[in-house]
């Protein structure tokens, strides 16, 4: 899909659209009545503390897992009702980053990446193999392609990981906690890399992180999943939520426990320049 | 010696006792039980606060610190006031950090396991009856994607396969040969030794041969292969699944089922019928070579004797067992594998379960194909 008529679908309907879910692990529930909608375009992110269900919420979005109850919408279809086959035409729509990376570490990074362009188009092998040099250039490991997982850092085999989820072009990308594990400055690079995709290629990103730099410098709508709670008590841009935000625990979270007076917390949220700088590359 | 931990119970007022503590309060060192320093204030049943005097304290780490709050676990049950105004300031750190977050009571129904003979067959039961279900499930999942395969419809990499028949088939030979020769060696020596008594040591030809051909050489071809194949499956998957690749997969379009555990299936199918038929060989050798050595059998005696005793039936029944427990195996492998649960200490218990699995299958699967050839008397003359 072009980016223009991308754009032109953009009042259609919300990307995303999650309705009164409710997860649960047997009969312990995690999250419950969730409700958002998440729009074309946006750099979304799921916000909370540790165990508070984020990263079992995106294995609902992604449909690894099936919700207790509550519907998610993909473009306006229900992910978890179609049959299994409209359900794997969607996923296909949808790139994911996870936190391990998850590379096949049987196969070198061009099987990783050439593996779903081979089985999902009808490009011939020559093309397949350009289409891995671009996404592994788009990423900085152009050279790489015959490496395996296990030969590369970290930090490169979620780049790998992010070329890979990049390979079918897809309309969306999930992102699970993209700077785990990574220093400051791979992760300021990876979320720049994500902000550019978005600009260049109009794909919705959609991140699950308690990062505060990229939830504050990339963030464009969020949601923050409280553990006590078990639901959504924060909803909107994150910069707005700590600006305005009267809940205690949101705004500890997002000042990372410091006590800061309400004036000092308006003054770096309307100067969002430290932002604006750092994505520009 | 001055370093041993000291406690001094000294009477301040009629309700106030202070701790004299002495020494160096440190892991390694035998420090006094709560329960003790307990016992020597019994003389007074009032008692209402406990001080410190830290003064002759030398050193103190975490052993300390867990005394200190079992003695205010104790205190607040006995209402007790305890002044920790006289511990080191560090200590007193310690202690805040410690209670500063109380322990969460919500963290879910995380029931405290019941006790007792009947709460444990009961939960075994249950077990059994879980994994019951999957296997089904399992068995059910298999099934349609090896008919999708048949069909020539399954998506899986032909790399994939040529690996796994390469390592399945070929680096298991080896093995293959030293334990099937030896087996050989063994039945006939054990054999020979009783036929020996009545002059009838030609018939370790038949024992060897019709043991191996029908039941040993497909038995230990297939348990050999459960420990070794069997068990790296469910290690590979295990992995994957810790590895989120197994994720990863479903994503990007790829059933896990097809992609995965048909190849591995297919594999030892194609592998074990030839590894087996290669046991029956190696182990009728192994005969061939105790008959020749202890009991003046010569090769061709021994040979001849086969090729009157032995028929293609015998072969082909051993052969065919072997390929089922060949596809048991896989099952079982592959199965534990993809249920491996997301940790290094869940993959080691998937391969182990993996290859128990897949013996407890072989002796199953054996004993009903072996009613099954007797009362089809496959075996007639």
């Amino acid at each position: 899909m072009t980016t223009e008529l991308r754009a032109s679908r953009k009042h259609l309907t919300p990307h995303v659209a999650v309705s009164h879910l409710t997860m649960a692990y047997d009969d312990f529930v995690v999250q419950k009545d969730l409700s958002f909608e998440i729009n074309r375009g946006e750099v979304f992110i799921i916000m909370g503390g540790s165990g508070c269900g984020k990263s079992t919420l995106l294995r609902h979005l992604i449909g690894l897992k099936e919700p207790i109850s509550g519907e998610v919408y993909f473009d306006g279809m229900d992910l978890w009702h179609s049959k299994p086959r409209e359900r794997n035409h969607m996923l296909l729509r949808m790139g994911i980053l996870y936190q391990s990376g998850a590379l096949w570490s049987s196969m070198t990074l061009r099987e990783n990446i050439s593996l779903p362009l081979s089985e999902h188009t009808t490009l011939t092998p020559g093309d397949i193999e350009d289409m891995v040099a671009l996404k592994l250039a788009l990423v900085g490991l152009a050279g790489f392609e015959d490496f395996y997982p296990s030969e590369i850092s970290g930090g490169m085999q979620k780049r790998a990981a992010l070329a890979r989820a990049m390979a079918l072009d897809p309309e969306i990308l999930f992102f699970d906690e993209p700077s785990a594990g990574l220093d400051p400055i791979s992760a300021r690079r990876l979320d720049e890399l994500i902000l550019h995709l978005k600009e260049s290629l109009g794909t919705t990103v959609v991140i699950v992180t308690h990062d505060l730099d990229s939830i504050l410098e990339i963030g464009s709508d969020s949601v923050f999943l409280d553990t006590d709670a078990k639901t959504i008590i924060a909803r909107g841009n994150p910069k707005d939520i700590l600006a305005n935000t009267e809940q205690a625990n949101v705004r500890e979270f997002l000042t990372r426990g410091k006590v800061q007076e309400r004036t000092s917390l308006n003054s770096f949220s309307s100067n969002p320049s430290r932002g604006k700088q750092d994505t520009s590359i | 010696m001055p370093n041993t931990p000291v406690l001094q119970v000294s009477r301040k007022a009629p309700d106030i006792y202070v701790w004299g503590l002495k020494g160096n309060w440190i892991i390694g060192s035998s420090l006094p039980t709560v329960e003790d320093a307990f016992d020597r204030m019994q003389a007074s049943n009032k008692l209402d606060r406990i001080e410190f005097d830290c003064t002759g304290l030398k050193g103190w780490d975490s052993q300390f610190l867990s005394f200190l709050i079992k003695l205010i676990k104790q205190c607040d049950y006995r209402g007790i006031t305890m002044d920790t105004e006289g511990l080191p300031s560090g200590v007193k750190g310690m202690l805040d950090l410690a209670k500063a977050i109380p322990e969460r009571q919500d963290i879910g129904t995380r029931n405290e396991p019941q006790r007792g003979l009947f709460n444990a067959i009961g939960r075994y039961s249950l077990d059994i009856y879980v994994d019951f279900l999957n296997l089904a499930t399992f068995l059910g999942d298999t099934t349609l994607a090896f008919l999708k395969f048949c069909m020539g419809r399954a998506r899986f990499r032909q790399e994939d396969l040529w690996r796994l028949i390469q390592d399945s088939g070929p680096s298991a030979l080896p093995i293959i040969s030293l334990i099937s020769l030896l087996v050989g060696m063994i039945l006939a020596f054990v054999g020979a030794v009783q036929l020996k008594l009545f002059g009838a040591q030609i018939f370790i030809a038949d024992l060897v041969g019709l043991g191996m051909a029908r039941e040993m050489g497909a038995m230990m071809t297939a348990i050999l292969m459960a420990g070794r194949t069997g068990a790296a499956y469910a290690a590979e998957l295990g992995s994957m699944t810790v590895n989120d690749e197994i994720d990863a997969l479903r994503t990007s379009g790829f059933s896990p089922m097809e992609f995965l555990v048909i190849p591995r299936i297919v594999a030892l199918v194609v592998t074990i019928p030839l590894l087996c038929l290669y046991s029956d060989i190696l182990g009728m050798i192994g005969g061939a070579l105790v008959a020749q050595g202890l009991f003046d059998i010569s090769f061709s005696e021994f040979y001849i004797q086969l090729q009157n005793r032995i028929r293609p039936i015998d072969f082909e029944v051993g052969i065919v067992k072997c390929t089922v427990f060949g596809a048991l195996v896989a099952i079982a492998g592959c199965m534990r594998g993809l249920q491996s649960k997301r940790s290094a200490s869940a993959v080691g218990l998937a391969t182990t379960s993996a290859v128990v699995t897949g013996i407890i299958f072989i002796v199953v699967s054996d004993a009903v194909m072996t009613l099954l050839v007797t009362s089809l008397n496959l075996f007639k003359r």
